[in-house]
């Protein structure tokens, strides 16, 4: 499988890796506590603090560690959250047709019709902002974009004759979504996949930014936008350390995504 | 001799492949070809898929389809090789000099265009006319081919008139900038057996009076034989046999063209109805949010071990009796007796006994395998599905039908896509025989094969008729299909069964005039059967 792996993926592959190993070790490669505030306000970087400080004195580099593994951790679980809920239910659906369709279709329009964010807004001001209601709230606002795509590609393929004849031997749903369908079905989920992903971090970063995400002192890489958007106006560069790191981790994702999709398409063996 | 019009010698092509687990490569799919077409001549190219016959065709054109490279040789039309020309030369060539009719007159008209648009496109874009003469010439050529009312049909769009005429009017437009050769790729192909005669004729005529020269690639040698004056054989890239259509016909010299010109040689003794395993009674039929019936009154039985063969054109109601029979489509009014017991209409009802002593095979046997499972999966669902077979068990009994159908070891492992046409077939038929079914149901199952491939599935199917006592309902637009295997034969016509009956007494005349025109209208491998039968018609077929 990784033999004649394509420059873009290996470059996806390696700044995607580092990623989440530092997410996943953070308690070990973090040079300072979380919360500690070890230095002066702002400090710029020096040989103890490679990206200077924070607002508050605490070591930024530490900060973003600890922040990307909240981030990460969030917008890992709510994609996988709402591509499990979006993909089944689309694939339900499709494949039962009429009045289940209907409904469902019906409800996820009226989903879709409210911007997703006004929603969560709402939905997070009456309970208490934690990383599961967050990730619960996120993944299922999102299911219903995975649902109409998985539900337009499950459409395309149980009019197949190869899914009229696992009906006809009087096979159950559940076989027909996970043996038939989903199996045809992977590749363009799996390229939504990376764009969601992306996004999700994108709309963990804004709920935090907006104060009302990852509550402090949590770190994560919204909140390390809005703790230190003061120091711009002093030409300190404290809050584009987040920026970099969410623009480059959304481009490496999805390109490690492209080249999934480039291997799983062709049936005959990728074409690089 | 006169002055080759189109004179190919030595052309080599190539295409770039994409094996699985290796390397893309270039590998050569036409291996140095040499012929001539004479003005006013019609050479027939004939061969199975993958002979490179359109390859070829295209190649007159100096086209090369989708990746693939015209990469030796040379293609010399009107005294230029015009793959040496520039693309501008070229450019200038097509559309003018030779012009191209292909196989799905509907995919290849623009739909929201009005037909005389289309069909004077390259006669005014090139010059050759103004656009009232290249109006007028088409309106010509719209009544020599037999098109109903020539004066206003070019007004239509091409969704208003039947694909018949529609490939009609594709031959049109390939006529209309007099050029001096038209390529024309399967062009009676896609249409019913009944409209392929007019076609086939309106082609003819159309070729003698205008004198034009023509490529006619087909893998009906049939066919073939009412138009051409000579016909080259291939076979994978490379020619087989060249000679005058009476001595292919008549007197083939290779294996390859005997074989191809006596295909459909089985022999099947009919045998005698017994008590049906199988009854369909009044069945009448119509598809939801529509108000009309396309199955009225449909009454047919089949016997244990033996072939129902129904018959028709498209739109005659045979696939959507299929669907009743499966419990796809509900009918409206009657009954389905099947093995002694009655059907429920709907296919979620029925019990799984039922399910698995019907079983279906399609036509297309790409689309009835699931691309992302193994052959072994799809042969070994139906054995842990209706008897749970598992572990060595199952794969014993995997093993004994991939034997039955003749494909033997190192099937399992491997996916559809790594399968060629007719062992895809094979495998849909593995499928269907793990069940231990009663009835198979077989829609048009040989149609998208090659007929010395169709031949074998044939050849198989009644073999294992023989060995599994298993009854098949044959769904098929191919007398000659029918004349090999049906034990009993319905004649189906918009939506009505015709005549039915042993297959002796259905093929013995009297015929009513639908039977005679749909049997009448099977081509022969006999010169001068085209004038014969559209002289003697009693009935004129849908497409007209």
């Amino acid at each position: 499988m990784f033999k004649n792996i394509p420059l873009s993926a290996a470059i996806g592959l390696i700044i995607t890796g580092t990623y989440f190993l530092a997410a996943i070790f953070a308690d070990l490669i973090a040079p300072y506590g979380m919360a500690e505030a070890v230095g002066d306000v702002w400090e710029p970087s020096s040989a103890e603090h490679w990206l200077g400080t924070d607002q508050i004195g605490r070591d930024l580099l530490t900060r973003m560690i600890y922040g990307g593994q909240t981030t990460i951790l969030i917008a890992t679980l709510a994609t996988i959250l709402s591509f499990v809920t979006g993909s089944v239910l689309g694939f339900i659906a499709a494949v039962s047709g009429g009045w289940i369709d209907q409904i469902m279709s019906r409800l996820v329009d009226l989903f879709m019709s409210i911007p997703s964010l006004i929603l969560a807004l709402v939905i997070l001001s009456s309970i208490e902002a934690t990383v599961v209601t967050l990730v619960v709230i996120m993944g299922l606002l999102d299911s219903t974009r995975v649902y109409r795509l998985s539900r337009a590609v499950a459409v395309d393929i149980s009019v197949m004759d190869y899914v009229e004849a696992a009906r006809l031997r009087g096979e159950k749903l559940s076989w027909i979504i996970f043996r038939e369908i989903l199996p045809n079905a992977l590749s363009p989920l799996v390229a939504e996949m990376g764009l969601r992903f992306i996004f999700m971090v994108l709309f963990i970063s804004t709920l935090s930014f907006l104060g009302i995400g990852v509550q402090p002192p949590l770190a994560d890489w919204g909140g390390i936008v809005k703790e230190n958007k003061e120091g711009i106006n002093f030409g300190i560069g404290a809050a584009l350390y987040p920026a970099v790191a969410i623009a480059t981790l959304a481009i490496s994702v999805n390109l490690i995504a492209d080249w999934i999709l480039n291997r799983t398409t062709s049936l005959k063996g990728g074409r690089g | 001799m006169t002055e080759s019009l189109l004179e190919v010698r030595g052309l080599k092509i190539g295409a770039t492949v994409y094996p699985p687990g290796e390397k893309p490569h270039d590998i050569e799919i036409v291996h140095g070809v040499d012929f001539d077409v004479e003005p006013g001549k019609v050479l027939g190219l004939i061969g199975e898929s993958g002979a490179g016959k359109s390859t070829i065709g295209l190649a007159a054109m100096a086209y090369g389809r989708g990746g693939v490279e015209l990469t030796g040789g040379s293609v010399t039309v009107n005294g230029r090789d015009v793959l040496q020309s520039s693309t501008r030369d070229v450019r200038r060539l097509r559309g003018a000099e030779v012009t191209y009719v292909s196989q799905s007159a509907a995919a290849s008209f623009n739909p929201a265009k009005q037909i005389m648009e289309q069909v004077i496109e390259a006669a005014v874009l090139h010059g050759k006319f103004s656009k009232s003469d290249a109006e007028q010439r088409a309106r010509e050529l719209f009544a020599k081919l037999g098109l109903p009312d020539p004066d206003n049909i070019g007004n239509r769009y091409p969704h208003q008139v039947s694909g018949g005429q529609l490939q009609r009017c594709m031959t049109a437009l390939a006529l209309c900038p007099e050029p001096d050769l038209v390529v024309f790729d399967e062009p009676t192909t896609a249409l019913d057996v009944t409209t392929q005669i007019d076609v086939l004729k309106a082609i003819k005529d159309a070729i003698r009076d205008t004198g034009v020269a023509a490529l006619y690639i087909t893998h009906d040698l049939a066919v073939v034989a009412q138009v051409s004056d000579h016909i080259m054989v291939l076979r994978m890239g490379n020619m087989v046999e060249y000679g005058t259509t009476d001595q292919i016909i008549n007197n083939p010299k290779e294996g390859y063209t005997k074989a191809l010109v006596s295909v459909r040689s089985i022999e099947h003794e009919e045998k005698q109805p017994t008590e049906p395993v199988l009854r369909v009674e009044n069945i009448t039929a119509r598809y939801k949010g529509t108000n009309f019936d396309v199955l009225h009154n449909v009454n047919v039985d089949l016997s244990p071990g033996q072939t129902l063969a129904v018959v028709g054109e498209s739109g005659s109601g045979k696939s959507t009796l299929a669907r009743v029979i499966t419990g796809l489509l509900p009918p409206r009014d009657g009954t389905i007796t099947f093995a002694g017991r009655k059907l429920t209409p709907d296919q979620p009802s029925r019990t799984i006994e039922d399910l698995r002593e019907l079983q279906m095979i399609y036509q297309m046997a790409d689309t009835a395998m699931n691309p992302r499972q193994t052959v072994g999966t799809i042969i070994g669902r139906p054995l842990e599905f209706y008897f749970g077979l598992k572990g060595a068990e199952k794969q014993k009994r995997i093993q004994e039908l991939l034997d039955e159908i003749e494909l033997g070891k190192g099937f399992q492992d491997r996916y559809p896509a790594e399968l060629s046409g007719g062992q895809k077939q094979r495998v849909c038929i593995a499928r269907a025989l793990a069940a231990k079914p009663k009835l198979i149901i077989c829609d048009e199952v040989t149609s998208a094969l090659d007929p010395l491939v169709a031949d074998g599935i044939l050849k198989l199917l009644l073999e294992l008729q023989k060995i599994e006592d298993v009854a098949y309902l044959f769904i098929t637009h191919d007398l000659a299909t029918v004349r090999a295997i049906a034990d009993s034969i319905a004649v189906m016509y918009q939506g009505r069964v015709q005549r039915y009956g042993t297959k002796s007494e259905v093929l013995t005349p009297p015929f009513d005039d639908y039977t005679d025109l749909l049997l009448s209208s099977v081509p022969e491998m006999k010169l001068g059967w085209l004038e014969d039968v559209i002289a003697n018609r009693k009935m004129e077929s849908a497409g007209n």
